[in-house]
């Protein structure tokens, strides 16, 4: 593929992204803290925050299911998710992280579980985009062309 | 009926004592039920032991009294049927006891009643009893007297004639006898002798014919004149007579005959008999001797009627009792002999009479006449007693009532106000939040605004850039005086204590409302006492706002005339009457007419007290009072009492004409408050508002020389020192605006005069006493006469003493300058815009006299450049348990040039920062597991502290610790949540600063640059 279709193609990918609100200016902050003395920042950052986050919900999931749940635990975790969230801009992530700790203070097992799923939900969808989008970047870049600054 | 109300009352009293001590105490001890068991069974029984017993219930429950009242709060619905069981048991007893008092009262009435009739009775009885007798004695007198001289003696001594005179003589004293008559005893063998002796027949009593021969007879010789025709009538022939006269004989005694109709009279009688014996006998006779001793037998006619009668007219209460006396001999059939024949079943007493008969047998009924009175006595009070039982258990009742529906209300207010208090903790949480949503975006605008500033812009460009980061400005401001009024209901908001300039800060204001006051062409101006010391110690940033609030209020709703801000002691104001006078003339900055000053701390307390006792003037303490004067439209009179209220505005079209949020005075408000002060106002209509306000800071006293030296290297640096020495003179007619020109150019280090006008001005130029360095001029006096301003102009051209005099005009407005200085000809003096700031000024005398012309650093510029330059190989520690965040953070940093180390506990951070170190910061999540930012830090204070403490005594040595003997390393603290992160938590436990998550550039700048500059 051209780059310049590359590129464009890329432009519009992110826009949508930040359209339907996965993404936040956060992101676009975090872009911008990326440049020669550090080009991989971004991805570090983003894959760093996969990371955590699968083991944080893990974690969750093993707390959410024990018989009696701690919810003491569960709510440093979410908080935990709702910060590394936040950092990065994975804006619906975060949202789900707010209503989740609101049923952490009731103690509601049945509908953290339920926010649980809608938080695991919301995460796979965000990887799933960002991982689109680092490949764009990398064909981009693998193209020769160089990632426009989007935001 | 007073013995009747004074009864009620003390029952009544009684009663009411009692239910209060039982209600009190049945309220104390309900849940023991046999207490009110014991008082039921206690009242009923003795009196006595009642009080006894209750006193000891009481003084026994009293302690339980707390315990039990909260338990039966708790338990409201069984409360409820029992007090309504209580006060059924309590009217149903009283009803008895009102039946029973007067069932009992009645009774004895009764009683009573019945005494007096029986005694009345009794004495009836008796009288008639005695009167009888004596007339029964009488007659037994007058049987003797028969006795005596008529068959004891030969010839007898009495005949018809004489007994007739001598009884009718001695009627007198038989007033109940109607007539005596004397029968004598003869044998039918006697009979013819007798009747021939006599010259009549003995004649039969009913049939008045000759008696058929009997055994004997018994013919009446003698009799009174009243009954005269008995005479020769045989007694023995009447059966009643006949067995009177039989009875008589054989007894001895008087005899009584069954009563009936008298013949004559036709009234009710009764006839006493009385045997005549031949001989005296003695009392134990037989009967049969004393008929053979019989000589004839004396009779007597009661007229019984009349003898009652006699008897009860002699007796005072006859009408109150009906009298009836009958013979009872017969006891199936007792004869009446007095009386009308009642039916009535009344009330009656009946008493024996004794007639000296033994045969018969009579008695007396006594009766009422009037039905018994109703028994008024008993009825009141039984009335009065259930009256009172029914108004105490109506008391008692509504009582409960009351209680119930007090707690009732009580409850539900406690519900409302709990609601009341979650729905505000829910605004302030909101406006918290939604404020923390605002800002964020808008820091990443601002941030954004900050880095295309710095990029390559051509001028318009530039100007809309700026003009977005002023609305973005304007916009956090305004979030922030939400957050400021969120705080302030939750009570969050407290004060710095720092040291502070003053003069600085109003400059700072006067800077930001200078445009809009040059736009409008308001003359603004501030003036400082000269006794305010330099450097204050308080909270410059509220301070500030309360300034730029008022200053902002006013310049919005003026529209010409002027702004005037003074600032004095307030010892200043009390004592001086010059700053009185002055502002109640005419004789004001614009000359425009202004609410009298004086009128906005009428109200204020520090003034209330006599004297300056207040202020200890020893003291540290600085009492400013701080006036903001303007010729605005001033706020309506209606609208006064709202002012300080949060989100009111004078009306909605303000809110639609000015904008604002209407919340800025009550902040203020609370903030003078917090500064120990006061706020009030005056304001005119048409003619203008003056706020003023007290305030307290502490004076900073202790390095004066110091701080001085470093304000004046800070404010007017390199520019002050060379206007030192100088002399102005200020040309201004009103001596108010010249005095606030002269305390900006003094501040300087100018010598300032003050001349009313250009002639006199130039006097003193000319006469050369003083050299003039600069002669300021204030606009209006300039235009005034613009013929004698261009002479005085080329006058002081002329006026050459090595060194130019320079000329200034003093203006307010963009406008009114251009059309100065076309006609000003051949000499254009310097335009100085209004209002005047040391900064400013001394900016605008440098041009013009090019006096020590360096590139000056310019405030309020802040380039990221330069915390690029200030972060620049700096050492950081960054403590975040989140590492995304830990990375993100340090990303930012490291763009700046910092060299950044993270760690993500508080632990780790407390070993990596134990002195001796190489960072030269550190910043710090507050929210982390394990210890959070706030208890990590407290312990790295510590340790510090510790560790300075003994380097500083010699116990450990300064090499080892980098030649640092104080240790302090800069912590500030990162948040994402404004409100728990105020500033004060942070200072409090040893942080320097916090930034708010993620970062900013400006704040971010400002925090850092405290430590790095």
């Amino acid at each position: 593929m051209e780059v310049g279709q590359l590129q464009r193609k890329f432009v519009d990918y992110t826009a949508s992204l930040f359209c339907e609100g996965f993404l936040d200016e956060q992101f676009t902050q975090l872009q911008q803290l990326q440049d020669e003395s550090n080009p991989d920042f971004v991805v570090e950052v983003v894959s760093l925050f996969f990371e955590d986050t699968e083991k944080l919900l893990n974690d969750l999931t093993r707390a959410l299911d024990q018989q009696s749940v701690d919810f003491k635990k569960v709510d440093a975790h979410v908080h935990q998710l709702k910060g590394s969230s936040s950092s990065i801009g994975a804006q619906r992530v975060r949202n789900a992280c707010i209503a989740f700790r609101n049923f952490c203070e009731e103690q509601n097992t049945d509908a953290c579980s339920k926010c649980l799923l809608q938080v695991k939900q919301e995460y796979s969808l965000v990887k799933n985009k960002l991982d689109t989008l680092f490949r764009l970047e990398q064909q981009i870049v693998e193209a020769g062309g160089a990632v426009p600054m989007v935001g | 009926m007073i013995y009747v109300i004074g009864i009620g009352l003390k029952v009544g009293h009684l009663f009411l004592m009692l239910c209060c001590w039982i209600v009190s105490v049945i309220s104390m001890n309900w849940l023991g039920n046999g207490g009110v068991m014991d008082i039921k069974i206690d009242f009923l029984g003795d009196g006595g032991k009642l009080w006894v017993k209750l006193w000891e219930k009481i003084s026994g429950n009293s302690f339980k009294v707390h315990h039990h009242y909260y338990q039966y709060i708790g338990s409201k619905r069984v409360r409820k049927t029992w007090w309504w069981k209580l006060l059924v048991i309590w009217v149903g007893f009283f009803i008895i006891v009102s039946l029973w008092v007067y069932w009992y009262m009645s009774s004895q009435a009764v009683e009573k009643r019945k005494e007096t009739l029986a005694s009345m009775c009794d004495e009836r009885a008796r009288m008639l009893q005695d009167q009888f007798n004596v007339s029964l004695n009488h007659v037994q007198a007058m049987s003797i007297l028969i006795s005596t001289f008529h068959h004891g003696m030969n010839p007898s001594a009495i005949d018809q004639r004489t007994f007739a005179r001598y009884t009718d003589r001695t009627a007198f004293e038989r007033p109940l006898t109607s007539g005596v008559a004397y029968a004598v005893r003869v044998l039918h063998s006697e009979r013819e002798q007798f009747e021939k002796q006599q010259g009549w027949t003995i004649r039969q009593m009913d049939t008045l014919e000759e008696t058929p021969v009997q055994e004997e007879y018994a013919p009446v010789i003698f009799a009174q004149d009243t009954i005269a025709h008995v005479v020769s009538l045989d007694m023995l022939s009447g059966k009643e007579d006949r067995e009177n006269v039989l009875r008589a004989r054989a007894s001895g005694k008087g005899v009584l005959t069954a009563p009936f109709r008298l013949i004559k009279s036709n009234r009710l009688g009764v006839i006493l008999t009385f045997a005549v014996y031949k001989t005296d006998l003695p009392s134990n006779t037989t009967p049969n001797e004393r008929i053979q001793e019989t000589d004839g037998y004396l009779g007597g006619v009661f007229d019984i009627e009349s003898l009652v009668e006699k008897l009860l007219q002699q007796l005072a209460s006859k009408q109150t009792i009906l009298v009836n006396v009958y013979d009872i001999t017969n006891l199936s059939n007792p004869i009446s002999m007095y009386g009308s024949n009642i039916t009535d079943e009344g009330l009656q007493h009946v008493s024996g009479l004794n007639f000296g008969d033994p045969f018969r047998k009579h008695e007396m009924h006594c009766r009422f006449k009037q039905k018994p009175p109703w028994p008024w006595l008993a009825i009141m009070t039984s009335i009065g007693i259930l009256v009172i039982a029914m108004l105490v258990g109506h008391i008692f009742h509504a009582t409960v009532n009351r209680i119930a529906k007090v707690e009732d209300d009580y409850h539900e207010m406690e519900e409302l106000k709990k609601r009341a208090e979650a729905a505000d903790v829910a605004k302030s949480q909101f406006l918290a939040t939604v404020s923390h949503e605002i800002r964020t975006p808008m820091n990443g605008v601002l941030g954004m605004l900050d880095m295309l500033m710095d990029t390559d812009l051509d001028v318009t460009q530039q100007d809309h850039v700026r003009n977005a980061q002023g609305c973005g400005k304007a916009l956090v401001s305004i979030i922030n005086e939400v957050l400021d009024q969120a705080k302030i209901e939750s009570g969050k908001i407290e004060l710095e204590a720092i040291r502070f300039d003053l003069r600085a800060i109003l400059d700072d204001v006067l800077s930001l409302i200078a445009g809009k006051s040059q736009e409008k062409g308001v003359e603004l101006a501030v003036y400082i006492s000269d006794k305010i010391p330099e450097m204050l110690i308080g909270d410059p940033g509220r301070f500030r706002q309360i300034i730029t609030n008022l200053m902002g209020n006013s310049i919005k709703f003026t529209e010409r005339g002027h702004i005037f801000v003074t600032v004095h002691l307030v010892e200043e104001v009390m004592h001086s009457i010059e700053v009185e006078t002055e502002s109640s003339s005419k004789n004001t900055l614009s000359g425009l007419p202004v609410a009298d000053r004086r009128q906005s701390w009428v109200g204020f307390k520090t003034f209330g007290q006599e004297g300056s006792t207040t202020f200890s003037s020893s003291s540290d303490l600085v009492n400013l009072i701080v006036s903001v004067e303007d010729t605005g439209s001033g706020i309506p009179l209606e609208a006064h009492p709202r002012v300080f209220t949060p989100f009111m505005q004078v009306g909605p079209s303000i809110s639609r004409l000015h904008g604002g949020t209407g919340i800025g005075l009550s902040i203020s408000k609370y903030l003078v408050g917090l500064m120990d002060g006061e706020i009030g106002f005056v304001s005119l209509p048409k003619i203008g508002s003056t706020f003023t306000f007290t305030a307290v800071f502490t004076n900073d006293c202790s390095n004066l020389n110091e701080q001085k030296e470093q304000h004046i290297s800070n404010n007017c640096s390199a520019v002050s020192s060379d206007f030192r020495g100088m002399k102005a003179l200020v040309v201004d007619p009103r001596s108010v605006r010249a005095k606030a020109s002269r305390y900006h150019i003094q501040r300087l280090g100018i010598h300032v005069d003050v001349v009313c006008d250009l002639n006199h001005g130039f006097s003193i130029i000319g006469s050369g006493s003083k050299a003039i360095d600069i002669v300021l001029i204030e606009q209006e006096v300039w235009d005034k006469d613009l013929a004698l301003s261009t002479l005085f102009a080329s006058n002081l051209k002329k006026i050459d003493r090595g060194f130019p005099t320079k000329l200034f005009l003093l203006t307010n407005s963009i406008g009114s300058t251009r059309s100065v200085i076309p006609t000003s000809g051949n000499y254009t003096p310097s335009v100085i815009m209004k209002p005047l700031r040391a900064s400013m000024l001394a900016a605008s005398l440098q041009r013009s006299m090019n006096v020590g012309n360096k590139g000056n650093y310019r405030n309020g510029e802040l380039p990221s450049l330069s915390l690029r330059n200030l972060l620049l190989g700096r050492r950081i520690l960054v403590v975040d348990d989140n590492n995304v965040n830990l990375l993100v953070a340090a990303g930012a940093l490291k763009k700046y040039g910092a060299d950044v180390v993270c760690v993500d506990n508080g632990k780790k951070a407390i070993s990596l920062l134990e002195p001796p170190h190489q960072f030269d910061a550190c910043f710090m999540d507050i929210q982390m597991p394990e210890m959070d930012g706030f208890e990590a830090t407290r312990r790295i204070r510590d340790k510090e502290y510790n560790i300075s403490t003994r380097i500083q005594h010699g116990e450990l040595s300064a090499e080892t610790y980098g030649n640092v003997s104080s240790w302090h390393v800069p912590i500030m603290a990162m948040t994402a949540d404004v409100i728990q992160a105020t500033n004060e938590e942070c200072l409090k436990c040893g942080m320097d600063g916090y930034v708010s998550k993620p970062f900013e550039a400006g704040q971010l700048y400002r925090e850092v640059s405290r430590f790095f500059l």
